[in-house]
Parts: C-alpha cells; structure tokens; sequence
C-alpha cells in the first residue's frame, strides 16, 4: 500500500521537540521550524504528539485545491510543496482550507510555510530530518513492512473523516490495534493510545475536534 | 579532515553492537542514513566532522557541518551505533555555541569583586593567577587553595585536573561537578561488585523482559536512550517505572509507582521483603556469587508491603505487583538515575537496587543486569582518572599506599609529597565560609546554579581571597571570579569521554579555536609551568595526556590501556576494561559471574530506610523536588544561550497539583527553609498531590538551587536536591528570569532576550501546562 513515508506514533512521542529543531535545521527552509507539538490532554496527562504536513492524497491536497495562486504543487510522488514563493500571494486559504492544521503565514513575508516533507533530502534517498532525529521513533520513515518489521503487529491509519468528509493522507497514523478503524472519525486525537478511548466523544462532535480543537 | 565515519562503512564490525538482538531490532533506523557517497558534502563543499554530542552521559554521535572556511555552522545525524542518527533538541542545537556571540576570547580580570573586568594579556591573567597561589599558599599552607574540575571535561582533562591539584598545586583540595551527579551509584556499585560502571549496554535493554527504571525521566533527561526503551516494548517487555511525577515514559508504564520523594529504599526493601516472601529469589546463584545475603533477607523480613506502602504512599498491591513482575520475568534489569541518587541516603537507594537485581540472579546476562544513567557527557569518565578527591588515576585510592607508590612512580614525585584525600565539592564550599580554603580554581563548573542551598554558595564564594573560573561563556560562577580564562569549547579540541556504559568515545576536532583562546590542557599546563612543575606538564595536545592515561590506569579496574585514538576512530567506541590492544573492550560485566572483588563475590549490603534530611512540619508539609528539562543541560550556563532552546523552555516554572487550586500561571511563592522564590504555576495531574518540582537549570531569583539543603550523603557526599521540606502560597507576581551574564564588550543572542521576560510558565513542557481544557 503505501512507499516509503513518514508514520507518526503518538504513543512514542515524549514531547522533546528534537523534530521541532532538527525541522529547522533542514536546509529546505532552514531558521524555520514546520513541525508543532500538539498537546491533547494538557494538565491531566503529559501526552504530546508532533504534527508534520500529512501530503494528503484523495482529495488531493485541499490546501492546494483552494489556492487561488496555484502556488502549491504536488510532485508525482505525492509530495505537496511548500508554496512556490514567486507565486504565493500569502491569503490564507490553504491555512483555512487544511483539516489538519498544518500550513502558517509568515506575516512579515506574506508568504506560507509548510512542511514539505524535507524535499531536498528526500528526492536523495535520505529520511526526512525531522524523523531522522526523532529519539523515540514517534516519527518514523520508511515502508509499512519496515516499520512493522521493527514493531511487530503495529496497525497504521491513512483515512479520516471529517463530518462527511474523508481524508486520505500520504503520511500515516499509528493507531491502537484495537481501534483500528477505516476511516479514523475525527483528525488525530483519536489515536491518544494511552489515555482515554476519545474515538466515539470525536465523532459526535462531527465537524472533528482538530480545526476547532486544540489549537 | 577525514569525514569517513568507520561505523557507517559497510562491512566494518561494530563491536559494541548487540550480537544478540532479536531480528528487527538492529536496523532501526538505518533507514534513510547519509549514503556513502555523502553527496550532502559534495554538493555544498561542506566537511562531516563526525564526533559526539557534547552533553548527556548516552554520547550520541553526531557529524558536524564545518564550512569551507573552517567554520562549524550545522549538525548532521550520525549513524553512529548508541543513537542510530538519533538526537534531542540538547543535540541538535549545541552546535550554536561554538560560533556563539557570547564567547569569551580574552582572559578577563580584576582585582576587586566590585570593579569592571577588564580583558587582559594571557601572561597577565596567568602571572597574576600564579601570584595569587603563592600568596595564599605562602600565608596559609597548600591546602588553603583549592581546585574544582567537571565532568563535562574530557577524560584527558580530568587527569590533568587531579595531577595539577596534587603535583603543581600540591594541595588535597580537588573535587569536581560530578559530585553532584552520579557519585552516589559509584559508591554503591564500588561497595557491591568492586566497580564503579554499569553492569550491562544499553543494547542489553533490547533483550530484557522487564525494565525497571527508578528516578529517571528517561524522556526528558536522557531521551535518545527510549529507543532502546521502546525496542525493549516492542519485543513485549514490561515497564515499571519509579518517580514522584507522570513523565512521558511513566505514562507508558504497565506500572507507574508515584512515591514520596525520598522513599525508594522503603520500597525497594519492599519489594525484595515480597519476592522473598513468594521464592523468587536464585538461590543458587546467591550460594555460588554473594556473601551477606542472610542479613539483607533478615533486614528486609522487617519491611513488609503494609509498612512501605505507607511510607512510600503508594497502593500495597503496586509493591508486589512490581515485585512478581520483575522477579517473575525471564530477564529483567533495572536502571536509575539521580531521582534515587540525590538523597541523603543516595548510596543506599542504589544499593537496595542492586541487592533486587542480585537476589533475583539478573546480573551479567544478556538483557539482565543494572545500569546507572550518568547526566553529565562524562559523568562516568570524568571520575575515572583522579579528579574526585579520594581518586587517583585509574580508580586507585589516594589512602591507598600501593596506589600511592605506582603514581607516584608515573608521575616520578615523592610520595611523601602528594596529598591525601580532599573533601568533597558541598564541603568545599562550607570550608571557603570558615576561611580554611582561601583560593580556588574552577574548571568548567557552575556551582552558583548546581550546588544546593544558594546562599551558602555565594557566601563562600564570596569569602575567597582569591578566585580564577576557566570557561568559555561567562557563567554565574565565573561572574563572581577575579580572572576568567576563556578556553575552548568541545569541538574545537579532541578527546575522550566515557558514556553511561562505560564506552570511550572519541570527540573530534572541528574548527580552530578563535585567536585568544587556550584549550584548558594548555592552560594547566602553563599554570604548572609557573610555579615550577613545567617537567610534568610536558603535554602539547590532548594525545598526549592520554597516552600518560592509559599507562596510569594500566592493570587497575579502570582500565584503559588497551585503548588508543586509533582504534577508538575505528571502532565507534569500546567499554573499558580494557587491558591490551587486542582485548576487545568489556561492555558487560559479570559474565561469568565473579565481580572485581578480591573474593570474586557480589558484597550485598543492608539497607535501611531513614526519613529526608530536612523534616516536614506544619509549615513545611511538601516535598520540593527538582530536575531537569529536556531543553537545558544542567546550570544551563550553555543552553540557556542557545535560542531555540530558550525559545522551547524560557524559564522555570513551579508543578503543582490542581488540589492547591492554583489555576495555570499563577504566581505562586515556593518556600523551604532556605529561603522563597516565586515561580508561575504548571497546574497538573502529573504530580502527586503532596510533591511540588522546579527544573533546576536557573540562576537566582528562579533557582531551584535557592531553596534544596545541603544535606549530604555521608558516604557518597553527593546532595540531597531531590527533596526537601516545603509550603506554597498564592505570590502577586512571578520573579524575574536573569539574563545570563555576559563579558563587558559582548552581546547576547537576541533571541533568548525576547523570550527571557515572559511572564508564563513555558507552552507546556511535555503538555503539562492547562489543567482548564481549551
Ligand atoms: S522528536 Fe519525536 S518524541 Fe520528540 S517531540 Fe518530536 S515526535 Fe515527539
Ligand atoms: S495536511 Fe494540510 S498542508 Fe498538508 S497536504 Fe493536507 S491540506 Fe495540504
Ligand atoms: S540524548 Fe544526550 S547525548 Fe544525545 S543528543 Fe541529547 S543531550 Fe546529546
């Protein structure tokens, strides 16, 4: 099913934000950080996942669909580019258009940002500096078989729902094994493994809790 | 510059790698690694120093980006075999200070506390320097000047620390920062098996069934380590972890045993008192290996989980889950860190540890062992070869006559001319206030923010007639100095450390020094020059004082003379002892089940629980703990400079349990016998209701250090940080976060200013900031 891609687990990630720092020192857009910790349980529980631009697939990339500017490309690999700078005219809408919260403005350039899934290491065979780094393996990249190979019997998700909507993602979620369910309802909190079973609270929500949720 | 990393070229053995893991484990992430080609070099001109991190005791290895003019300006993970081109943040950004604008590049002096530095000549700065000792010395006596090492240090520097107190200086008075860290596991691993290292690798972790981590906030303190911890979860190993506070590894726990701070050996004693109870323990292997064994069982009989459960204020049932878990478990191995080694009664804790792992036969096996996780780079090194006060090189006792007499004869000194043993770093400091140590030396430490009890520091400090601080930024310690020699920082000079598994990694050179500054060898060694001992002091470069190094340590426990450069380059890195060229290093201890006593036996030792130093009473009803944060490293004096770290955490804060009913960023004043500070409140459930914790990494008016005793272990001498007695109460405003001091004539990073004035508890560190949901 899916090549070689990041796969984020939560379950792993202990909030250090090397993926944070190692983002910035990426040479694609180097002095700026694209990766934010989400924190979905402050104050009961010290549960922390990174968010990282899910490149999604089908449809593909909202955030390019709705850019006035036709300034983000998706390569034929699947990769949806940080808005080509000669084009973005900095109005926003990928920001409101992402379900996942991912794409920023920098206000001083008028110009967005985004995760590009280290595109200058990548395209050389090399992991994504972000999970390159990533002490704990929260962020992982590789193939399904390699990460599965390493965590025997680890069920991944790359489909969620928002209200009616589904979203299928390049990047793919660790999910419980026994919750795994096509499509993930919601966005990513769904997957908090530790805590508590926050699956059937964020369907009913519908609109999903990420857009409005945590941020 | 060679940038060939022999532990990425196929085909090289890594000889420390874990022959015996189970498949999947070896690859983890070799996944995307820096091709042989490097076509990252080729493309920009850029050179890959590899070298290691020059922060925590797990030593990751890492490439630094060095640029055509010779300038480092980047990092590169590296897949080197302890981290697997894994790093933290710590890592990731301590590249920023070589080139940083804080950089001290001329010595500084003055010759009264309160006048201005000035910066001065290097023959100025050391001819004063020297002028100073002679003084003292010639009105007071030898051990009226002291000297104060670290364990960020080199190994080689370390060794010239301990020589240059006893054969240039001639003075008992040398100790070092790692007093603060890990001496108390050194001691009780000293006591049971005859050696001061961890028993087992960390790739041993891969292989066990059962990790007990005790005291250690593995994520936050030492987070490259919990992929080994993870690869231990994937195979199915149970976690039991021991800590006052919910952290990121607690949290995954299959046991989280929350106790009262400053209760472990209740609990420990606990748990052996069950297994015991259940006949878990190996007899067999405890007739054949130990000796004391009968009175560790009679000492135990007396804490039964009744008894522990209300000292430790835990649930009975969690001491005797622990117990069948980690005794029922094939393999099982327990690893601390200074959660149970800063006490009054640290020695203790890890020996009630030890005698755990003994009585259940998990010692020197594949996934079934201890390991103790040193805090500093070269926690473990920085001990190894005479910087401690008792210590002389490789591990020899300075009471010791033998031991005296081989020194003696390697340095070619009279014997009735070394010292005997110092006190210790706390010690030092109350002899400073009673005008017994009068000049002090301080190489590369900071003991304003990391010693206990603040205000004893600086009375101290401030009572010298004479103090010189080596460092490479102006720390708050070095601040207070009467001269500054500005020296380099680890990437601009090579050397070895020895990591939390008693592996020596060599550290690469990078990039010259900048004009006006000295590697601290060079200057000891000028020091030493001056006031007459050059003859001994013939060292031009780090190589040479290793190869003086490894013959000093030849034929003792801390063996390193089978170790060289080149085979270090080689090899990735290589566990001593290690007694010739061919002996391939000794990554786990045991095997064959004779420790390094004479007998060849495990000594257990009896342990029983007394209460903290300092008492609870009315006014004083919790207990302070304190600790760290992922983004800094120790007094900070390093990160607290760097902005993306400052940025990550900006200042300390003050955890507290929703039931004080404080509401998130609160001022709330912490006061302890010592003194108060006002910290903005992290509102959480991740502490007990009774614990309050500060992150330590800060000066005063926000340090830690401002309000934890200097109480001591009496045989360890390291201090009680990790609890002492106090009160909250609602503040009008939190203090102030210091800028950190900075030479006359220098600037800050303008990033850290921006963030220093924040009045907020950081963005949830480790998400523990809002108990209000959003
Ligand atoms: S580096 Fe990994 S563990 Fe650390 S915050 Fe990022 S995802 Fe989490
Ligand atoms: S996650 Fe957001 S930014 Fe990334 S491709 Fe999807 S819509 Fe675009
Ligand atoms: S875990 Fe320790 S050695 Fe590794 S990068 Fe972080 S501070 Fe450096």
């Amino acid at each position: 099913m899916m090549g070689r891609t990041i796969f984020i687990d939560p379950g792993r990630c202990i909030g250090c934000q090397a993926c944070v720092s190692a983002c910035r020192e990426c040479d694609s857009h180097r002095g700026k950080s694209m990766i934010h910790l989400d924190y979905p349980d402050e104050g009961h529980s010290v549960a922390s996942l990174p968010t990282v631009c899910m490149h999604c697939e089908d449809p593909v990339a909202p955030c390019a669909e709705v850019c006035p500017a036709d300034a983000i490309l998706v390569t034929a690999d699947g990769v949806v580019q940080q808005a080509d700078t000669t084009r973005c005219i900095g109005c926003a809408n990928c920001v409101n258009a992402c379900p996942f919260g991912v794409p920023k403005i920098d206000l001083q350039a008028k110009l967005q940002m985004k995760c590009n899934l280290c595109y200058d290491r990548t395209a050389y065979g090399l992991a994504p500096m972000c999970a390159t780094v990533c002490p704990t393996g929260a962020l992982f990249y590789g193939t399904l078989e390699e990460l599965q190979a390493e965590r025997p019997g680890v069920q991944v998700a790359d489909s969620f729902t928002f209200g009616s909507t589904t979203v299928t993602t390049g990047v793919a979620m660790v999910v419980p094994a026994d919750k795994v369910q096509w499509p993930v309802p919601g966005g990513l909190p769904v997957v908090e493994i530790n805590g508590v079973d926050v699956s059937e609270a964020n369907s009913n929500k519908g609109g999903g809790g990420r857009r409005e949720g945590v941020r | 510059m060679t940038a060939t990393d022999p532990v990425t070229t196929p085909g090289r053995p890594v000889p420390l790698d874990p022959s015996l893991a189970p498949p999947g484990t070896r690859n983890f992430r070799d996944a995307g690694g820096i091709p042989a080609d490097r076509w990252h070099a080729d493309q920009n001109g850029e050179t890959l120093v590899p070298t290691h991190c020059c922060f925590c005791g797990v030593q990751c290895g890492m490439y630094l980006r060095v640029d055509r003019g010779g300038k480092v300006f980047g990092v590169e993970p590296r897949n080197h075999d302890i981290n697997r081109m894994r790093l933290c943040p710590k890592g990731i950004n301590a590249y920023q200070q070589v080139n940083h604008p804080d950089r001290l590049t001329a010595p500084l002096m003055r010759k009264n506390r309160d006048e201005e530095f000035r910066e001065v000549s290097w023959e100025e700065a050391l001819d004063h320097t020297v002028a100073e000792i002679r003084r003292i010395q010639g009105e007071y006596g030898n051990d009226a000047f002291g000297l104060l090492g670290g364990a960020s240090l080199f190994s080689e520097k370390t060794y010239l620390v301990g020589k240059f107190a006893r054969v240039a200086l001639k003075s008992r008075h040398v100790d070092y920062n790692g007093r603060l860290c890990m001496v108390s596991a050194a001691g009780a691993n000293k006591l049971a098996f005859g050696i001061d290292r961890a028993g087992n690798p960390f790739s041993d972790i891969l292989l066990t069934d059962c990790l007990l981590i005790a005291g250690s906030n593995v994520g936050e303190c030492f987070p490259v380590m919990t992929q080994y911890l993870w690869g231990a979860r994937d195979r199915g190993a149970t976690l039991i972890v021991i800590d006052p506070r919910e952290t990121a590894v607690a949290r995954t726990a299959d046991v989280h045993v929350a106790l009262k701070p400053g209760t472990d050996s209740a609990f420990f004693n606990a748990v052996l008192h069950v297994v015991v109870a259940e006949g878990l323990t190996d007899e067999a292997y405890l007739a054949a290996h130990t000796t004391g064994w009968d009175e560790v069982r009679k000492t135990v009989a007396d804490y039964p989980p009744s008894r522990s459960a209300t000292i430790c204020g835990v649930p009975e049932e969690q001491i005797v889950q622990v117990a069948r878990m980690f005794a029922g478990a094939g393999k099982a191995m327990a690893w601390h860190a200074r959660g149970v080694e800063h006490h009054s009664q640290g020695v203790e804790n890890c020996l009630s540890i030890i005698n755990l792992c003994v009585a259940t036969g998990n010692i020197g096996k594949p996934g079934a062992g201890y390991g103790t996780i040193t805090g500093q780079g070269n926690g473990q090194g920085g001990r190894e070869h005479g910087q401690k006060s008792d210590l002389l090189p490789g591990g020899r006792s300075i009471t010791n006559p033998e031991h005296r007499r081989q020194i003696c004869e390697i340095w070619g000194v009279d014997e009735a001319e070394l010292p005997l043993a110092g006190t210790s770093m706390m010690e030092m400091v109350w002899q400073m206030q009673r005008q017994e140590i009068r000049g002090l030396v301080g190489i590369c430490n900071n003991p304003f923010v990391s010693l206990p009890n603040y205000a004893t520091v600086k009375d101290g400090y401030d009572t010298l007639e004479f103090h010189a601080q080596f460092d490479f930024f102006l720390s708050e310690t070095a601040a207070n100095a009467h001269v500054v020699f500005p020296v380099t920082v680890w990437a601009e000079d090579e050397g070895v450390m020895a990591n939390a598994e008693a592996r020596v990694v060599k550290h690469n050179k990078a990039q010259e020094p900048p004009a006006g500054v000295r590697t601290d060898t060079w200057v000891m060694c000028e020091l030493a020059k001056r006031l007459g001992a050059g003859d001994k002091f013939d060292f031009p470069d780090s190589r040479s004082v290793f190869e003086e190094l490894r013959v000093a340590s030849a034929g003792t426990v801390n063996d390193y003379y089978g170790i060289t450069y080149e085979r270090l380059e080689e090899t990735g890195g290589i566990a001593w002892p290690c007694p010739s060229t061919e002996h391939p290093g000794t990554p786990r201890l045991f095997e064959d089940g004779r420790t390094y006593h004479a007998d060849g036996k495990t000594h257990m030792q009896v342990v029983e629980w007394h209460p903290p130093m300092d008492p609870y009473s009315e006014e004083y009803p919790l207990s302070l703990t304190t600790g760290r944060t992922v983004a800094h490293f120790l007094s900070g004096n390093q990160t607290r400079r760097l902005g993306a770290l400052v940025e990550q955490t900006p200042r300390p804060w003050v955890e507290v349990h929703p039931s004080h009913g404080f509401r998130n960023g609160d001022p709330v004043r912490v006061v302890t016998r010592r003194g108060s500070e006002v910290f903005p409140a992290l509102v959480t459930e991740a502490i007990r209701p009774d614990t309050v914790f500060i992150p330590y990494h800060w000066p005063v008016p926000t340090a830690a250090n401002a309000l934890t005793i200097d109480a001591l272990d009496p045989r360890s001498k390291i201090p009680e940080y990790k609890v002492c007695a106090a009160r909250i109460e609602a503040a009008e405003r939190v203090d102030e976060v210091p800028a950190p001091p900075t030479a006359p004539g220098h600037r800050a990073y303008p990033e850290t200013q921006v963030s220093r004035t924040d009045p907020l508890p950081p963005t949830s560190p480790q998400g523990r900031g809002t108990a209000e949901r959003s």
